[in-house]
């Protein structure tokens, strides 16, 4: 892989959260706590985990949707995380974001070639003839038709608002695209033409991905690099095949198993599935968040949290047992997991 | 899995549904047959729009507004459902006989009164003669012991929004199962749920219905779902059925075109993307004959003029085809 396009460190996003009536006391949403990874150029990175785990979080933190509480964000060696009006629309152009439900995020009053023209209209001094070429090229790019840019959002099938969506970014040429959920909601047919279009075209405008899902075949298919996030952090990161092939952090271990598949029978499976439900981000379990549903849990994780920290492979992992881990897990099998 | 003597316990022959529309009338199901039999898990699968949930909504005959049973005929125990007045219907089949888990835990229960409030209605309504007077406390408390619901009293005075998305699918599906129906149909009970969460109700759901002789219609969009959960399997797509067998035949070695096409276009760890040509068709102005033949690589002539019969091409491996794949070696 190549250079680093983005270096994220030590980022984190607090919301507020609920508070009483009558105190002034806030609570608040640990979103993302402490998130540090690089990006490298060309390289299509899989941020998976469950929902509210802070993938999307993460992927409007890097953007500037959101402003960081604390931490940086490097993009082509500039930080970018507290810049501000013209300086933050010139990166914006750079980064692009397609957003999880392209039905909801085209204007629904909006004709087709009045959504696609608007980011050339806001970023560019493009003429009006020179926006209608550009619009036109990348319509065909994504594989619609001219005919396509009189209509409005509604009459598009879920595939199509796909290729909006993505036709709207590209016209900007961004060099970082953050793929939020690009295929949740499809049917499988229809998921395997839009992921054949976002190869074909990473490799034809030579993009860089951000791939949040939680759909892991799919990660696994289309990801270099993945790191997966629990409750506000990220507990293993690496090598999509390592990673796949030999977990090592308990989490990743159930999550990896509960995926649906072909074969498998509910009844067979040796593994158990995870008890419990993530926990309240307003009050994480105090040491590794993870140990009250953990199955391998030793004294220690309840008090001190595992840092992130690399293993043998260079994938990095939060949890105090991968120094030995052939020991501790063959041993004690999930036997603590009761369902 | 060899053909069993099991007796049919739902047998829907040849139903054909249309729901009139502004737009013009959308032909749901066309001629589609299914049959459950007796403790048997059935999974239906297809894309959006394949009517797998206008299947399972004449069965119990609660079509949307616009919907009309054209033709066709189901069975539930040897009786004629479509045959049954409103009120009989009501008073035997729904909810009682045949109950439903929904797709989405979020909607399904009344906000303003708490779970214990709607589940001891439901008993009283549909639990048999003796609840009509007094509640059985006990049984559900043990019901919802074994959905996994831990310490029942304090829970039964919560209301539906103090649950998470799984518990109120656990809470779903023990009133599903309080009434002691003989089949339950399951409408993508784990679609809206992650895939951890989603493991632990697949795996309770089969737990509890094993040994009770109940038998579940499962409706799903994922393959890898309907494959841990099924024993028998029907593939749908735009209205028709085109395959029904057991499970592990189906995806080994799947015989109707539509479906290998669709088990090839699942995300695979080598990389490789195959996608089915073309898009799912209008069910207004619906493709003649077999609906998948313009996406079809091996149509022929006669394919878009006759719509084919079942054929049986191994024991209880029904496709709808006229050139089904031959059997791999």
């Amino acid at each position: 892989m190549g250079m680093p396009i983005l270096e994220i460190k030590g980022l984190k996003r607090y919301f507020h959260g609920s508070s009483d009536l009558f105190s002034k006391k806030v609570r608040w949403v640990r979103a993302l706590d402490g998130v540090s990874l690089d990006v490298c150029k060309g390289e299509t990175f899989g941020l998976v985990g469950e929902s509210g785990c802070g993938k999307s979080t993460l992927g409007k933190t890097i953007l500037g949707i959101y402003r960081p509480t604390e931490g940086s964000v490097v993009f082509k060696g500039n930080e970018i995380s507290h810049l501000q009006g013209h300086e933050a629309k010139k990166i914006r152009k750079n980064i692009q974001y397609v957003y999880q439900d392209p039905g909801a995020s085209l204007d629904p009053y909006w004709k087709v070639g009045k959504i696609l023209s608007e980011p050339l209209v806001i970023h560019t001094s493009l003429s009006k003839e020179e926006i209608r070429k550009n619009v036109r090229k990348m319509l065909d790019d994504v594989g619609l038709r001219e005919e396509h840019l009189s209509l409005y959002p509604h009459e598009f099938s879920g595939g199509q608002q796909r290729r909006l969506g993505l036709a709207r970014i590209l016209c900007l040429n961004p060099s970082l695209v953050i793929l939020d959920e690009p295929t949740s909601g499809l049917d499988v047919s229809v998921q395997a033409t839009i992921l054949k279009l976002f190869i074909e075209i990473k490799a034809r405008f030579d993009l860089t991905y951000i791939f949040i899902s939680h759909n892991l075949s799919v990660v696994r298919m289309m990801c270099n690099r993945v790191a997966v996030m629990y409750a506000g952090k990220i507990v293993e990161m690496g090598d999509t095949r390592e990673i796949f092939g030999n977990p090592m952090h308990p989490y990743t271990k159930v999550l990896l198993a509960a995926i649906p598949e072909i074969g498998k029978k509910v009844e067979q499976q040796r593994e158990m599935p995870l008890s419990g439900e993530p926990p309240n981000p307003e009050n994480f379990p105090t040491g590794c968040r993870f140990w009250p549903r953990c199955g391998f849990k030793l004294a220690l994780c309840e008090s001190v949290e595992p840092p992130l920290e690399s293993a043998a492979d260079g994938r990095k992992v939060a949890c105090h047992l991968h120094k030995n881990p052939p020991v501790l897990i063959t041993s004690s099998k999930c036997s603590s997991i009761d369902l | 899995m060899a053909p069993n003597p099991k007796e049919t316990l739902l047998d829907v022959t040849n139903l054909t549904v249309h729901f009139h529309t502004d737009r013009g009338v959308v032909q749901a199901l066309d001629g589609a047959d299914l049959r459950v039999k007796k403790g048997e898990v059935v999974g239906l699968i297809g894309e959006s729009g394949c009517g797998k949930t206008t299947m399972a909504r004449s069965v119990l005959r609660v079509l949307p507004p616009g919907g009309r049973l054209v033709s066709g005929s189901i069975l539930f125990k040897g009786q004629d459902l479509l045959a049954l007045g409103e009120g009989e219907l009501n008073r035997a089949i729904r909810g009682k006989r045949i109950t439903l888990v929904p797709q989405d835990p979020f909607n399904s229960f009344n906000p303003v009164f708490s779970i214990g409030t709607q589940i001891r209605d439901l008993l009283k309504w549909k639990g048999g003669e003796e609840s009509k007077t007094r509640v059985d406390e006990e049984r559900i408390w043990e019901m919802l012991n074994q959905v996994q619901i831990p310490s029942p009293g304090s829970q039964l005075k919560k209301y539906p929004h103090q649950f998470s998305g799984g518990q109120r699918q656990r809470l779903m599906i023990a009133m599903a199962l309080l009434p002691h129906p003989d089949l339950v149909i399951a409408d993508e009970p784990t679609t809206a749920l992650d895939v951890t969460v989603e493991a632990q109700i697949l795996r309770l759901m089969k737990s509890l219905v094993r040994g009770r002789e109940i038998s579940v219609l499962f409706i799903t969009h994922d393959l890898g779902v309907a494959s841990e959960v099924c024993e028998r399997i029907g593939v749908m797509y735009a209205g028709q059925d085109m395959e029904t067998g057991p499970a592990e035949s189906l995806f080994s070695d799947p015989r109707h075109p539509y479906t290998s096409e669709l088990l090839a276009s699942l995300p695979n760890p080598e990389g490789t993307i195959r996608d089915i040509p073309g898009d799912v068709p209008s069910l207004i102005r619906p493709p003649g004959g077999c609906r998948f033949h313009p996406r079809c690589p091996q149509a022929k002539g006669n394919c878009s003029r006759e719509k084919p019969e079942r054929i049986e091409v191994s024991p209880d491996h029904w496709v709808r085809c006229f050139y089904p794949r031959t059997k791999s070696a």
